[in-house]
C-alpha cells in the first residue's frame, strides 16, 4: 500500500504530516520524494547507512583539441548552453544535438551525477531520501531512484508513506504514479484552492484515489467551505481539517513530530486522520 | 533590471513578496512557477490575452524516411522507437531537434505541440505576466524560456517556484539580484541552504527576507549573520497577513504592510546601488 | 516464431522478472531451433523511457510474443505497433513459459499498468 502526501502548493504542510504519519506507523517505509528541499529527515533524525550518487542526466563537453570554433553547435542548440566551444552545464539539456552537428568529433556526452540517493535508518523505520544538486535536472528521475530504492527495503505487502514535492510536473507524476491513495493537503486560500484543483487533475490522470485534508482551516473557513463543496461535487472524500496551531511551529523547531505534544489542537486532529486512512488503507 | 525571487522550501511567501513589491514600485511581474502560479489572484490583472506555448516535435515523413534509426538513436530521451516506422512518444520529447539533425534523408520535419500557456495583462498599468504548465505535461522548462524571452530591459520582478532544480536555474539566468524568502523554521533553514548555494553557484547577488518571524532572535537571522548574507528585510508572523493572503488580497492595500513593503525595497535599492 | 520472456537472470533456470521495462535479461526463445539467447536489457538503467527502451529492444530481436508481469503503457504502446503478442506469465519459472503458452494456458495483456511499475509493487 502506498500513499503520497502531495498539495499542490508548497508549504501546506506535507512534510508536518508525514512525519506524523510516519512517527505513528513503525512499520511503514517512508520515503522523501521532495528531491528538491527535502525535509523529513529533519524531524525524524537517524543515521544515513547509505549514500550513493545518481547519474540522471547527461552533459555535452567540447574537447578544446578538437575543437575549431566553427559554432556549428551553437547554431545548433536550441537552450543557449554553447559558447565558444564552452559549454553552460546549467544550460545544457543533455539533448546531444550538438555532436550530431560537430564535424570534428570534438563533443562527446558525459554521464552527470545529479544527486545522491540516500537510505536514513530512523527509529520508526528505514527512509528513503536524496539530495539533489542544486540546478541540476531530472528531478523527476530521481524521485524515481527513491522510490525504488524505498521498495528494496520491503515487499509489496508493506505500507510506504512518501512525502511530495509542490507542483503538478515531472516530480510531482513521478511521486504520484503507482500509489493507491493520495492525501492531498490543502491550504485554505485562494491560491491553494487554485492550486489543488490542479494536482487533483494529475491525482485523476494517474487513475488513484483522492483523499483530501484541510490545514490550518480556520485561517479562512469561507474557502473551507468552498474546498469542502468541491470535494462533496466531485465525490472525493474530505478526511480531515486541522486547525491552526503555534505548537506546529513550536515541534519542527525542536524536531519532533507534532504527534507527540498531547495538548495540540492539531495532533489531535492528526491522529484523528491517521485513524481514518487506516479504513482505507485495509 | 531583472529581480528574482525565491526560496528552496514552498509556501515561504515569494508569491506574497513579489506581487507586493511589484505592485507597490509599478513595475512589470512574471510568474515563472508556472506549475501552479498563482501571482495573478492578488494582482487581478485586466485585457488578459492568451498565448499557447507550444514545442517543436519531430513528423517523419514516410515516403522519405530509409528506417536507418539514428533518430532512434540519437535521442537521449528514449522519446522515439521504430517498429515497422518510426513513433514517436510526444510527452518525453525535449524539442531539441537532434533527430532531425541527424536523419540522412530530410525526412524529420517539425510540428508544434502545446504544453501551455502564456497571459499577459494589466493591474492598472503594471504589465503582469504568467505561464501555465498543462496539467498533465511533465516538462516546465519550455514555457519558463519562453516566459523569459519576454523580458527586455524594463524592471521586471520574477516569481520563482519552489525547490532548487532546473525549473528555478530557467528564471534565475541572467538575473540581477536575488531574493531569497525564507521563514524562521528548521525547514526554512534548510532549504534556504539549499536557495543560497543555487545563487551562489549562479554568481547572482542576493539578500534574505525573513517571512513570519514572531522572535528576533532565530536560527535563521543567526545564519544569515554568521554568512555574511544581507538580511533585507523581516515580515512579522501575523494572522492578519495571512488571512488577507488567503482572501487573495495584496498586502500594500493595508497602510501598515505598505509601510513595511517599502522599508523592503529601500534595502533592496541600497542593496542593488539605484533605486528602481 | 520467437518467445520472450522478461527475467532476473541469464540462466533458464532461473526466474522470470514481472516487470517488464526494468528486468536485467529477456530470455528469448525460437521455436524452431528450440533454444534460448539471453539478451540484455539495456533500458533498464535508463533515467527515462525504459519501457520504450526495453520496447525496442525486443522489437529489434525479432519477437514475437512477449510474456511478461506487467508492463506501462508507453511499452505496450510499442509491442502493439510492432503487432507483438502479450502475455501475462505464470508461477515464475523461465523455463516454464513456453511450455504454458502452447497450451493455451496464458491470459492476454492488452492494458497497461501503471507506468513506472518497475518500481512500483
Amino acid at each position: 500500500m502506498q500513499l503520497v502526501i502531495i498539495s499542490g502548493k508548497g508549504g501546506t504542510g506535507k512534510t508536518t504530516i508525514a512525519a506524523s504519519f510516519a512517527y505513528l506507523s513503525e512499520n511503514s517505509i517512508k520515503c522523501d520524494c521532495d528531491v528538491d528541499a527535502s525535509n523529513l529527515h529533519i524531524v525524524l533524525g537517524g543515521e544515513d547507512i547509505k549514500s550513493e550518487p545518481y547519474i540522471g542526466a547527461k552533459v555535452a563537453h567540447v574537447d578544446g583539441d578538437k575543437c575549431t570554433l566553427c559554432r556549428a553547435c551553437e547554431d545548433m542548440c536550441r537552450y543557449d548552453a554553447i559558447k565558444d566551444g564552452v559549454v553552460d552545464e546549467l544550460k545544457c539539456e543533455g539533448c546531444a544535438a550538438c555532436t550530431v552537428v560537430c564535424d570534428y568529433d570534438a563533443i562527446k556526452m558525459e554521464d552527470e551525477v545529479t544527486g545522491d540517493t540516500i537510505i536514513t535508518k530512523t527509529s520508526k523505520g528505514i527512509l528513503s531520501r536524496a539530495q539533489m544538486i542544486v540546478g541540476a535536472e531530472g528531478s523527476g528521475k530521481l524521485v524515481t531512484d527513491v522510490r525504488k530504492n524505498a521498495l528494496s527495503y520491503g515487499s509489496k505487502d508493506d505500507m510506504y508513506i512518501l512525502d511530495g514535492t509542490p507542483g503538478v510536473g515531472c516530480a510531482v507524476m513521478a511521486s504520484v504514479t503507482g500509489c493507491d491513495i493520495a492525501l492531498i493537503i490543502v491550504e485554505p486560500s485562494q491560491s491553494g484552492l487554485n492550486d489543488f484543483k490542479r494536482v487533483l487533475s494529475v491525482v485523476e490522470f494517474f487513475e488513484i484515489k483522492p483523499l483530501v485534508c484541510i490545514n490550518k482551516y480556520d485561517i479562512n473557513e469561507e474557502v473551507t467551505k468552498d474546498i469542502s463543496a468541491y470535494c462533496e461535487a466531485k465525490n472525493i472524500d474530505l478526511i480531515g481539517k486541522i486547525p491552526f496551531d503555534t505548537t506546529v511551529e513550536k515541534s519542527i523547531n525542536e524536531l519532533k513530530p507534532i504527534v507527540l505534544y498531547e495538548n495540540s489542537m492539531a495532533a489531535k486532529e492528526i491522529k484523528n486522520i491517521w485513524k481514518k486512512l487506516n479504513d482505507y488503507t485495509k | 533590471m531583472q529581480i528574482a525571487v525565491l526560496s528552496g522550501k514552498g509556501g515561504t511567501g515569494k508569491t506574497t513578496v513579489s506581487t507586493n513589491l511589484a505592485k507597490l514600485i509599478n513595475v512589470r511581474y512574471i510568474d515563472c512557477d508556472v506549475e501552479e502560479p498563482n501571482g495573478f489572484i492578488f494582482l487581478k490583472p485586466q485585457d488578459i490575452k492568451s498565448k499557447e506555448v507550444s514545442i517543436p516535435v519531430p513528423y517523419v515523413d514516410e515516403d522519405k524516411c530509409i528506417h536507418c534509426k539514428k533518430c532512434v538513436d540519437i535521442c537521449q530521451f528514449n522519446a522515439l522507437v521504430h517498429t515497422d516506422r518510426v513513433i514517436l512518444f510526444e510527452k518525453l520529447c525535449h524539442g531539441c531537434g537532434a533527430c532531425r539533425a541527424v536523419c540522412p534523408t530530410m525526412a524529420i520535419v517539425e510540428k508544434d505541440r502545446p504544453i501551455g500557456k502564456i497571459e499577459t495583462g494589466y493591474s492598472d498599468d503594471m504589465e503582469c505576466l504568467s505561464g501555465t504548465l498543462n496539467v498533465t505535461e511533465p516538462m516546465a522548462g519550455p514555457i519558463i524560456s519562453r516566459l523569459k524571452g519576454m523580458i527586455d530591459d524594463k524592471t521586471t520582478i520574477i516569481d520563482c517556484s519552489p525547490g532548487s532544480s532546473c525549473n528555478v536555474v530557467k528564471p534565475l539566468l541572467g538575473v540581477d539580484y536575488a531574493i531569497l524568502v525564507t521563514e524562521p523554521t528548521e525547514f526554512g533553514l534548510h532549504d534556504l541552504k539549499i536557495a543560497v548555494e543555487l545563487v551562489r553557484k549562479m554568481k547572482i547577488p542576493f539578500g534574505v527576507i525573513i517571512n513570519r518571524m514572531s522572535q528576533e532572535d532565530n536560527a535563521t537571522s543567526k545564519y544569515c549573520k554568521d554568512d555574511n548574507i544581507n538580511i533585507i528585510g523581516t515580515i512579522p508572523f501575523d494572522r492578519d497577513i495571512a488571512v488577507m493572503y488567503s482572501k487573495g488580497e495584496l498586502l500594500i492595500n493595508d497602510e501598515k504592510y505598505k509601510k513595511m513593503f517599502t522599508d523592503i525595497m529601500s534595502n533592496i535599492e541600497e542593496a542593488i546601488g539605484c533605486s528602481l | 516464431m520467437k518467445i520472450c520472456i522478461s527475467s532476473t537472470v541469464d540462466s533458464i533456470n532461473g526466474l522470470a522478472d514481472g516487470r517488464f521495462g526494468r528486468c536485467p535479461f529477456y530470455a528469448i526463445y525460437d521455436d524452431e531451433t528450440k533454444e534460448y539467447e539471453f539478451v540484455e536489457n539495456e533500458g533498464a538503467k535508463a533515467a527515462q523511457g525504459a519501457g520504450i527502451k526495453a520496447a525496442q529492444i525486443v522489437v529489434d530481436n525479432g519477437v514475437d510474443v512477449v510474456i511478461t508481469g506487467n508492463l506501462g503503457p508507453n511499452a505496450i504502446r510499442v509491442l502493439q505497433a510492432g503487432n507483438i503478442k502479450i502475455y501475462k506469465m505464470l508461477g515464475d519459472k523461465v523455463k516454464e513459459q513456453v511450455g504454458y503458452y502452447n497450451e493455451g494456458k496464458l491470459i492476454s495483456i492488452d492494458k497497461p499498468g501503471a507506468s513506472h511499475m518497475g518500481i512500483g509493487k
